[in-house]
């Protein structure tokens, strides 16, 4: 009988998470002291705890690190998204702040829940195998189910709550499905080891029918057509803040661990899932761009935005290669700066007493608060693709890669959907700047942490869009492992 | 550094403009002033230090930006951009001096929209990297669209978003074939790069690719110049524009589009632009007769100019498209010549509506007995316009007629139908609202000239009169640099038609010489002659090429 032998526990790969979730923790138990009032000090406390994982994670840049048997893989892939995603919950965490309490919505567990998402959105993209990567995925999506329903008062948040988490956990079951299948016909749920047992059988018909299941999963997720029917009512529903991290951290975490499981577990059948990407980026990009046209309310257009976005990543996903995901990590990272930014706005702006959710609202915005007109414009013509901002520079290399692969035609498609998408998004711009108000005009909600949060936002477009060399580099340094 | 100078000056003023308190607008009027004169004058030593006896890019400026896709920060000018520069930085003091009175809020906004754009259009014409033209022509959309959709005219947030949606499409086509070039190069040379000079020296194989990549980077630059049918946004845009508006969208905008016809479809593609050299042409004599024809029976003054914008880019992309040194130096000329006359004749049109409110045709008359000042600047310009000898328009029409005469004697024949034409709308308008007796009332009070309005036509009249006494001292900065362009795309075009066919018989290549400076008795003397190069049945349009660039020209003064 031979001895058990404890695994060797090796927390360091898992730092950053932890920090995140040990932050979770002490904002419960903060929460629990008596003092009536001071829900920012658990803003604060939270806020802490992504700085100190996002400065855990720079720290860690190029050390690539494995534990519990390669179900945890924290390479620079994971560490570029996992930047990513602090960026998003940090941004998201600012706007917040003043948000929830004007809300009325503000408590312990708000922070706590928008921690332990975050936690779960890293370990997504280190998920180096199925099941952690399942769990990290409902640690993820069940706090959003929560977040989402966080204005208890009103309707339609608990509405988009419930939507999000019947189809939530119908795409959850999916993924299970596929998971069992794919152990099924490979003996195994680690990704290295799926590739390398179908290696040259990857037509197994088990194994086709598993990680089909799995990618409806993530087409979930990711909100691409045609699974993206709940993201309209959601992004709408939801309090703004959190529509933000939904539609900002949870939509880079989902894509990073697509991005793994395509290129590590089915780099065998990358021909099969290549034409099968190519026919959902052209339906997402196309439906999301054409649907946006008729949204009258901001947050809903902004969410079949989106979804357009989402299409134009999985433009390059088809490119594959070290250019192709390098691209879809840097437009990663451009969107999240532009949309975190474009929902800040809308979290500062109030008329008669409420949100200011419709298109309509924002007329004569340039006029009583310009500095925000401008903010909100600069950041809807990064959605655009304008030169100099971020979103440029995220398209170019995205359809640069495509064009270089080889998919001239995807690449027309996507532009063109491309500069049909700047005639709903200048229809903002032309309430904000050429439209006077009717009724009440909008107001500025103050916010001190909100109107940081932009001008976080702001320079990362900016910056990203002038000066975009080094972030490309490291976002293809990052998939370059993965690729090799 | 000059060449950055002069791009990012607009750009900084506008910075230190945003950070002004928004109180006084004469702030802004003033500011926007001194910026864009101290511009005007970084740009005026280009065009004193350009060496006109080389062909090649001058103040040059080359910094690595992205070097890991091969993009760098590559400015420079040749014969071509240095007057367009020119007359960009000429115009936009002009422009903004237009607006004094006519934009009445948001000052602040509208000047810094006025000198971003600047920085925009500038750079379009310097940048040598084709990234980097393409930041600057995306990033200009964006003014443009600001200018037009909150100072412009009743239905202008329609005609801002037409505006833009037009040129989009178009340029998101050219942004595919500049990747697809890219792509092409760099898997055929081993080296990736957006560098201009070194994609235009690689021979793109001819078929079916390049002329792809031709059609869409011709496609943005045709809906730019405008060429018929792609012209629709245009009358919209000018008209809702304001003043200041229209004079840049005239005078600059719709260069851009020429400008890409000559610095990237030409070299880039030359099998593809032989190719469909013949369509090109083709639209460009259809808009040169329909924009006379229907300026002629426009009501509104504004109007009329905007479609006369359409025929007179007609000929120049006649020009260019003539493939002959007397048509694209007539077509680099005219692209000057149109930016001063048809700016000034918004700015003339704009004059009087601020006064009177209204622009119809019909609401006026007979102003020389009320306001002759104004009336005899109208008439000087409308001159200019309509190609009367001695004035600016005449130069650019003349030699882009004798190009086409060459080529083709009906294209000639036709195109110059629209010169008469222009005769026709032009005369017909100044006629019904200059001469004659007074016919409105209220136009009996109408006052002169002030002195701000004078000193803002002065300089443009001065230039109108100037380049048609003088031509050369345009022509002779540009000439080195066509001479160059011709050659290259015709050793291009040989180049490729060796890759592909039997070799040429001839030495492909023979230096242009004797253009330079007799180009203008050349051109005379074969007109005078009555015997035009024949080059009939020519099978490949490279060997027609060659016949015309290389017609000896003889050395015969004019009578």
């Amino acid at each position: 009988m031979t001895d058990l032998v404890m695994p060797p526990v090796l927390l360091g790969p898992l730092l950053p998470t932890l920090l995140v979730l040990g932050a979770g923790a002490l904002v419960l138990l903060l929460d629990l002291s008596p003092r009536p009032q001071g829900k920012e000090v658990l803003g604060a406390v939270a806020l802490a705890g992504i700085v100190g994982a996002l400065l855990a994670t720079l720290a860690r840049w190029g050390k690539s690190g494995r534990a519990f048997h390669d179900m945890v893989v924290l390479d620079n892939f994971a560490l570029f998204v996992n930047v990513v995603i602090c960026y998003a919950a940090a941004l998201s965490l600012l706007l917040s702040v003043d948000y929830v309490r004007r809300s009325r919505a503000e408590s312990g567990e708000y922070y706590a829940l928008v921690l332990f998402t975050t936690a779960g959105m890293m370990l997504l993209a280190a998920a180096g195998d199925l099941v952690v990567l399942f769990l990290a995925l409902e640690l993820m999506s069940l706090s959003l189910y929560v977040l989402a329903g966080l204005f208890t008062q009103a309707l339609a948040s608990s509405e988009a709550s419930m939507k999000y988490f019947i189809l939530g956990a119908f795409a959850s079951s999916f993924m299970l499905y596929g998971i069992a299948l794919t152990y099924g016909a490979t003996g195994t749920t680690n990704l290295d080891r799926i590739a390398a047992a179908v290696a040259g059988r990857s037509h197994d018909p088990l194994f086709v029918i598993g990680m089909g299941l799995l990618l409806v999963g993530f087409g979930f997720k990711t909100s691409s057509v045609p699974f993206h029917m709940w993201v309209p009512d959601v992004y709408q529903g939801a309090p703004t803040c959190v529509t933000a991290l939904i539609a900002t951290g949870s939509k880079a975490a989902a894509f990073g661990a697509l991005i793994r499981v395509l290129t590590v577990a089915l780099r065998g059948a990358q021909p099969d899932w290549t034409a099968l990407l190519w026919i959902v980026a052209v339906l997402t990009m196309t439906v999301g761009n054409v649907a946006a046209i008729a949204q009258s309310n901001l947050k809903r257009m902004l969410a079949y935005s989106s979804i357009a976005h989402a299409g134009y990543m999985l433009v390059g996903l088809v490119a594959g290669g070290m250019s192709g995901g390098g691209s879809v990590l840097f437009y990663l990272l451009t969107y999240t700066f532009t949309t975190a930014g474009a929902f800040g706005v809308v979290t500062l702006c109030e008329r008669a007493r409420a949100e200011a959710v419709e298109v309509g609202d924002y007329a004569g915005l340039a006029e009583r608060h310009p500095v925000l007109a401008a903010a909100l414009a600069l950041f809807l013509l990064s959605l655009i693709g304008v030169p100099p901002l971020a979103g440029f520079v995220g398209k170019f290399y995205v359809f640069g890669a495509a064009v270089r692969a080889g998919y001239l035609w995807l690449t027309v498609v996507a532009v063109l959907n491309s500069a049909l998408a700047a005639y709903y998004y200048l229809r903002v711009v032309v309430y904000m700047y050429m439209r006077q108000p009717e009724g009440a005009p909008v107001t500025y909600a103050p916010s001190l942490a909100g109107a940081l949060a932009l001008v976080v936002a702001l320079v990362g477009i900016v910056a990203l869009g002038v000066v975009p060399a080094p972030f490309v580099d490291l976002a293809q340094a990052a998939v370059a492992p993965l690729v090799r | 550094m000059r060449l950055t100078a002069v791009t990012f000056l607009p750009a900084l003023g506008a910075l230190v403009l945003l950070l002004v308190p928004r109180r006084a607008a004469s702030v802004f009027k003033l500011g926007g002033l001194v910026v864009t004169l101290v511009t005007l004058l970084a740009a005026v030593p280009l065009y004193v230090g350009f060496d006109d006896r080389v062909a090649d890019v001058q103040f040059e400026e080359v910094r690595p930006w992205m070097p890991g896709v091969g993009i760098s920060y590559h400015l420079g000018v040749d014969g071509i951009s240095l007057l367009l520069v020119l007359l960009t930085t000429f115009l936009m003091p002009v422009a903004l001096a237009s607006a004094w009175h006519a934009i009445e809020d948001r000052w602040k906004e509208f000047v810094v929209t006025m000198l971003i754009l600047e920085t925009g259009m500038v750079g379009v014409f310097v940048s040598l990297d084709l990234f980097l033209f393409y930041v600057f022509w995306e990033a200009m959309l964006i003014p443009m669209y600001f200018i037009i959709g909150v100072w412009g005219g009743t239905k202008r947030v329609y005609a801002a978003i037409k505006f833009v949606l037009y040129t989009m499409v178009g340029s998101v086509l050219m942004l595919v074939a500049i990747l697809a070039l890219y792509a092409q190069h760099g898997a055929a040379t081993g080296t990736y790069t957006f560098d201009l000079p070194v994609l235009t020296r690689w021979v793109l194989p001819p078929g079916l690719a390049q002329e792809l990549m031709f059609l869409a980077f011709a496609l943005a630059f045709a809906i730019k110049v405008p060429l018929f049918p792609f012209h629709t946004w245009l009358p919209d845009a000018h008209v809702e524009a304001p003043t200041a508006g229209s004079v840049i969208l005239a005078g600059v905008l719709l260069k851009m589009g020429t400008y890409g016809f000559l610095r990237f479809c030409l070299p880039l593609f030359p099998d593809a632009s032989l190719v469909f050299g013949p369509l090109v042409v083709a639209l460009a004599v259809i808009g040169i007769v329909y924009g006379a024809w229907v300026s002629t029976v426009q009501p509104d003054m504004k109007k009329l100019v905007a479609y006369s914008s359409v025929s007179h880019l007609g000929f120049v992309i006649l020009g260019i498209f003539t493939l002959t040194p007397q048509g694209l130096v007539g077509g680099v000329l005219q692209m000057v010549n149109h930016g001063l006359s048809t700016g000034a004749l918004f700015l003339l049109v704009g004059m009087v509506y601020e006064r009177r409110h209204t622009r119809l045709i019909a609401d006026f008359g007979g102003l020389w007995s009320v306001a002759p000042a104004f009336s005899s600047l109208f008439l000087v310009v409308a001159l200019s316009s309509l190609g009367l000898p001695g004035l600016n328009g005449f130069v650019g029409e003349f030699l882009i007629l004798v190009g086409a005469f060459q080529t083709n004697p009906w294209v000639a024949a036709l195109a110059t139908s629209g010169v008469i034409f222009a005769a026709v709308y032009l005369l017909w308008l100044c006629q019904r609202v200059i001469f004659g007796a007074v016919t409105h009332e209220a136009n009996r009070g109408l006052r002169d000239l002030s002195p701000r309005e004078w000193t803002l036509l002065v300089p443009v009249v001065v230039l109108i009169v100037w380049i048609g006494v003088y031509p050369s001292a345009l022509t002779g900065k540009t000439e080195a640099t066509i001479e160059a362009l011709l050659a290259q795309v015709q050793s291009k075009a040989n180049a490729q038609r060796v890759s592909v066919g039997p070799p040429p018989v001839a030495p492909a290549v023979r230096p242009l010489n004797g253009m330079r400076d007799d180009m203008w008795t050349a051109a005379g003397s074969r007109l005078v002659s009555g015997h035009p190069p024949t080059h009939s049945g020519s099978p490949r349009a490279s060997d027609a090429l060659r016949l015309r660039t290389t017609t000896p020209a003889p050395r015969t003064p004019l009578p």
